[in-house]
């Protein structure tokens, strides 16, 4: 069968089954809407948890940051990881125990407090929104490379099948839907990545590849890369050039906005009991480890493909490099959707890929002829290739296509849901319309719900210039609003409302404030000689956590504690027994 | 005000596990794959430069590791002090 057909077949394939999913798990009640009823087995919220999580960024791009960025990427990695640890021990079990719908709900009780309640809601979508616009870019881009139709037909098939199984399923609904999402995605993932381990090391284990020695070769993959990269200008593939104190900051705002997320923390509300929380995180995180640890692996091999490809022979000799006429399949094919370019700037018909931007290596390039890199590459073409580098069969490929609009749909509806929740149960019932039945509500949600997919379809398809640069900095948000308010709120008694308001808006302004400062108004000063500490726009939502954290407690101090209920409120959360 | 007491107990327990368990955290990652990373990476195993597998690899499944004590620990205490649900 023809590649865009099979496509096509696999696509619609997937969409049925989900679609079939929806109309089982559809939400009769406002608990089944928020929380699938409390009635989510552990496993299958690990599950969920890790579809909802791993975004078309983490499927798409992450392997070829890496593949770029070589050390410097760790950040991801550990960042998007450790949060969990975060998450299991410090929020999810006390949260579930406290066993209502919403984040906002939480802070709003915790703070008695409406105002606490309204900002947690601004933060709430303010963090959320950005993240979604980012997934349905995602999703119209994955159809416009794969079925070659309009960014903005394949955007509206998306928002159709998410409005579907979201506003009809709601949690319910979209739970189950990312149970079969991950298993979509961690197959089309792990596929090619085993193939082409075994290709380049003869060790099918990509985790196991990565520290291997190449086939025939007799030296290891890293060691090989190393080699090569430096060669050819580059910084070291184990090596980094960020900062410590730059690398150390984007880790802790990455793993504390992780831990702050409300989509992510509101999986949580959805299983039986406290201890099926804690179970839930770790399940979470085996799922998700799966693809971390392999992306490294996936991302230095298509490095060493990409390489040697176009540097079939030795550096600096004339007939070194890959000669255009000769370029394999693929690589006409990616040229095609402008992943690829080739611009031949010393005339000689040979591709020259190396780094022109490192100056100590100008006389060397100069040397061999060369008058600058000939060969831009997205990022991206590192899973989206990988499968006809390795000249895998038609169905790998067609997979990636499933499994990346499966990683994409995933975590719009899980955002969705939580926008949704948010007006629904936190504005609407919680503060303009408390008498409000359940019926009505459950209305409302579903209106929110359709609502918020027409806001996040049009945010994809007029994305505002700064979308992609937003949605990493989600994270410094959520770390320095919502997580100190929410651990401070379990494991401080003393914590008060005046407290936890103020140490929400310093944190999220000052937040906000350094990274406009620095991503809108002024770009060029956006460099470490002007970071404040030499801390990046990335890794500021660390510092902003801090201060969240100190203007919380010292305005507790000097303001009235907290009632003796509330008191009573945080004990009982500490202890999973209910105590009447 | 036994409960109480017990309630005490259970949640010093928690806390004492948790600080450990997150010392543990801190350092794999923060301190094994970032601050010392050059250090370590003078330590050679199979194809890896022991920092940089930390970094991308080795702090993933510590991490892992230590949300499975945390469920195993707890569920022993919650039994322990009887708070199970």
């Amino acid at each position: 069968m023809e590649l865009k057909t099979l496509t096509i077949v696999v696509v619609v394939l997937s969409f049925a089954l989900y679609i079939a999913i929806a109309i089982w798990s559809k939400a009769k009640s406002t608990g089944d809407f928020y929380v699938a009823g409390k009635g989510v087995n552990p496993v299958a919220n690990g599950m969920a948890t890790a579809a909802d999580w791993m975004s078309a960024a983490s499927f798409i791009s992450m392997a070829g940051i890496i593949a770029f960025a070589g050390y410097d990427a760790s950040v991801y990695l550990m960042g998007w990881t450790g949060g969990y640890v975060l998450l299991a021990l410090l929020l999810a079990p006390y949260l579930r125990k406290f066993g209502k719908f919403t984040v906002p709900q939480f802070i709003g009780d915790r703070y008695y407090s409406k105002t606490a309640r309204i900002v947690a809601v601004v933060c709430l979508i303010i963090i959320s929104f950005t993240y979604v616009a980012g997934q349905m870019r995602g999703v119209g881009i994955v159809f416009s490379r794969f079925l070659e139709v309009e960014i903005l037909t394949g955007l509206i098939i998306g928002m159709g099948i998410v409005f579907f199984y979201a506003v009809l399923g709601g949690m319910k609904g979209i739970t189950y839907t990312q149970v079969a999402q991950y298993c979509v995605l961690i197959f089309a993932y792990m596929v090619p990545a085993i193939f082409i381990s075994l290709q380049a090391t003869g060790n099918p284990i990509p985790q196991m590849a990565f520290g291997s020695e190449m086939t025939g070769e007799g030296i290891y993959l890293l060691t090989k890369l190393d080699n090569v990269v430096q060669s050819l200008g580059f910084t070291a593939h184990t090596a980094g050039n960020k900062s410590t104190v730059d690398m150390f900051f984007i880790t802790a705002a990455l793993m504390v906005g992780t831990a702050g997320l409300p989509h992510v923390i509101v999986r949580f509300f959805t299983v039986p009991k406290v201890a099926d929380a804690r179970k839930s995180a770790f399940w979470a995180l085996f799922f998700i480890t799966i693809l971390y640890t392999t992306a490294p692996a996936v991302g230095a091999l298509g490095r060493m493909n990409l390489i040697e490809t176009m540097q079939p022979g030795e550096v600096g000799s004339p007939t070194g490099n890959l000669a255009y006429e000769q370029k394999p399949n693929w690589f006409t094919t990616w040229e095609k959707t402008g992943l690829l370019t080739f611009d031949d700037k010393n005339g000689d018909g040979r591709i020259q890929y190396y780094n022109d931007k490192n100056e100590a290596f100008k006389a060397t390039a100069d040397s061999y002829g060369w008058k600058g890199n000939e060969l831009k590459v997205d990022r991206d073409i590192m899973v989206l290739a990988n499968p006809e580098i390795a000249q895998l069969p038609n169905w790998v490929i067609a997979l990636i296509a499933a499994g990346g609009i499966a990683a994409a749909l995933s975590t719009a509806a899980g955002l969705l849901l939580v926008i949704s929740a948010a007006i629904s149960h936190d504005l609407v019932k919680g503060i303009i319309a408390p008498d409000i039945s359940e019926k009505k509500e459950l209305m409302v949600g579903r209106i929110a719900a359709a609502f918020a997919i027409l806001v996040a379809g049009y945010l994809g398809a007029n994305p505002p210039g700064f979308v992609a640069q937003v949605v990493a900095l989600a994270f410094g948000l959520a770390a320095s609003s919502l997580f100190p308010a929410i651990l401070m709120g379990i494991f401080s008694k003393k914590a008060n409302k005046t407290g936890a308001i103020a140490g929400m808006v310093v944190g999220i302004v000052f937040t906000l404030g350094y990274i406009i400062y620095f991503k809108f108004m002024h770009l060029e000063l956006n460099n470490a000689d002007h970071w404040w500490f030499g801390i990046s726009p990335e890794g500021i939502g660390t510092l902003g956590m801090i201060l969240n954290f100190v203007v919380a407690t010292v305005v507790s101090k000097v303001t009235a504690p907290p009632p003796a209920e509330i008191q009573k409120l945080v004990e009982s959360i500490r202890v999973p027994k209910v105590i009447s | 005000m036994s409960s109480n007491n017990n309630h005490a107990d259970y949640w010093k327990a928690n806390l004492k596990l948790m600080g450990l368990l997150l010392s543990i955290w801190f350092i794999v990652s923060y301190v094994c794959g970032i601050l010392l990373v050059d250090q370590l990476n003078s330590i050679q195993f199979a194809g890896f430069k022991l920092g940089f597998w930390m970094a991308q690899q080795g702090s993933l499944y510590v991490f892992l590791i230590l949300i499975w004590v945390y469920v195993k620990r707890m569920n022993t205490l919650d039994k322990k002090f009887d708070v199970e649900e």
